[in-house]
């Protein structure tokens, strides 16, 4: 299938061609949303956080926040904060990409102040980005997340196997893939440590693997009842283990080449990479669309209704039940691997063409269904 | 037609691909190689759970994937509803 997509400035592809309204903090929220309210065709992305973050935790809110303006299905991005400095550094960051940004600090001008101006440029960029026509682009040059939620048996038997045999088939042909769920590897992380490229990748991912369990065990607490969930358990599943064996099977087969912090961009080349995330989905997909990730795989069992703003998520079940009862969530049905009348290249034949219909255009049930979690990851409490 | 399939040969269990009635003779397929194998359900299985294919001691550790999955907390007969109530995570 031929790929048509949007090419960005600093040379990345992207498959949508969103203009964006980007809070920096919690309290610049309503003036995003009137802003997106008035501007047809924009979209604000609110948040809960922002406000007396340090450290780590602020870090990564800074590169969570530049890494989905600069994400490449992001034409242009409107950044309002309170204050100039961080919303300056955000508008600095995106900047860093070419495409047009533009930041308003609310702080001695007022909330309806700021709304007009924003106004004013948000109708500029996205009358510009209503004239970018998609091009002809490759395979390759896509970046694709993965993640799986409302796991249950049916998830390790069918659509984890089909999207693993799909990222087998990016990662040949040259693209890049993002796997992450760190707590969701518990029982598996030997299978995946052993696929580490190097040496070093290994380190790093037993590092970022071992960090967990120690945050786990400092609290004095485990994931009795949190891990597997409720709904993984009335889908089948009976330990975390079980869960995790099924999770992996959509990561394939090929070597891991790199381990990421959560929402960093990979600094080499294309590859499958491993990211240090929550499995939560709103919490993983965000995080992954702020390393640029461009199209995401969502395999369900029981049933997981995500979208994310930005970032077109496709999901796909093999559970039967699922893909009847609620089949608007579902862009593609595997179920009939479980009764061997679908062979799994063919699955993965299916799902690869849906990858190519989802980035022509087509847009995804999470989309069409207005699903727009957008949830920033917070590492401790702010100051 | 097979109502249970298993991932690896040598797991000790199956998954339910359709629901599984109390002493019905299930017939397994491995996805591994297509390999078959016929197990008598000693109780009603929903679908997506799973049944015992091999007999488990107490403590022994539970296989599937070729990898183990937890820990069986009573003795389990082949055809035995597997689930929470008799298998626990080995790691908490």
């Amino acid at each position: 299938m031929e790929l048509y997509g949007y090419r960005r400035p600093d040379g990345s592809v992207g498959v949508r061609n969103h203009v964006i309204i980007l809070p920096v903090d919690d309290i610049s929220n309503a003036a995003c949303e009137a802003v997106a309210a008035k501007i047809t065709g924009t979209l604000a992305l609110p948040h809960a956080y922002g406000r007396l973050q340090y450290g780590e935790d602020l870090e990564l809110h800074f590169r969570t926040m530049i890494g989905t303006g600069a994400n490449p299905n992001v034409a242009a991005a409107i950044v309002i904060g309170i204050e100039p400095t961080w919303t300056e550094r955000i508008v600095d960051g995106i900047a860093a990409t070419g495409k047009p940004v533009a930041g308003f600090s609310i702080e001695g001008q007022g909330e309806l102040e700021i709304v007009r101006q924003a106004c004013w440029t948000a109708m500029d960029f996205v009358q510009r980005a209503s004239e970018q026509q998609r091009e002809h682009i490759e395979l390759s040059e896509l970046t694709v997340s993965i993640k799986c939620g409302e796991s249950d048996t049916t998830t390790g038997l069918g659509s984890c196997p089909t999207v693993g045999a799909v990222v087998d088939r990016l990662v040949d042909a040259g693209a890049t893939v993002f796997f992450g769920e760190t707590s969701e590897l518990t029982g598996g992380e030997h299978l995946v440590a052993a696929r580490m490229a190097t040496d070093e990748v290994r380190e790093a991912f037993l590092a970022a693997y071992d960090g967990y369990v120690a945050e786990i065990a400092a609290g004095g607490v485990d994931l009795l009842g949190s891990q597997p969930t409720q709904g993984n358990i009335a889908g089948g599943l009976s330990t975390i283990e079980e869960k995790a064996l099924g999770n992996i099977q959509k990561t394939g087969s090929r070597p891991v080449v790199g381990v990421l912090e959560p929402a960093e961009r990979p600094a080499a080349g294309a590859g499958l990479y491993f990211m240090d995330t929550s499995s939560a989905a709103a919490e993983c997909i965000t995080l992954m669309a702020a390393a640029g990730a461009v199209v995401h795989f969502f395999p369900t069992g029981q049933g997981n209704i995500i979208g994310n703003p930005i970032e077109p998520v496709i999901k796909l079940t093999a559970n039967a039940m699922t893909a009847a009862t609620m089949s608007e969530h579902i862009d593609l049905d595997v179920s009939s691997l479980l009764t061997r009348e679908l062979r799994l290249s063919e699955a993965a034949d299916r799902l690869l063409e849906l990858l190519g219909r989802t980035a022509n255009g087509r847009l995804t049930s999470a989309e069409a269904l207005g699903h727009r979690e957008f949830v920033m990851t917070k590492l401790y409490r702010s100051a | 037609m097979h109502k249970a399939l298993a991932h690896n040969k040598g797991d000790d269990v199956a998954v339910a691909v359709a629901p599984i009635s109390a002493g019905e003779e299930v017939l397994v397929v491995y996805v591994e190689d297509d390999g078959e194998l016929t197990v008598r359900a000693q109780t009603d299985v929903p679908y997506g759970h799973k049944v015992a294919l091999q007999p488990l001691d107490a403590g022994a550790p539970v296989t599937e994937y070729s990898t183990q999955v937890g820990v069986a907390r009573t003795n389990i007969a082949p055809g035995d509803y597997v689930h929470t109530h008799n298998v626990k995570t080995a790691r908490w």
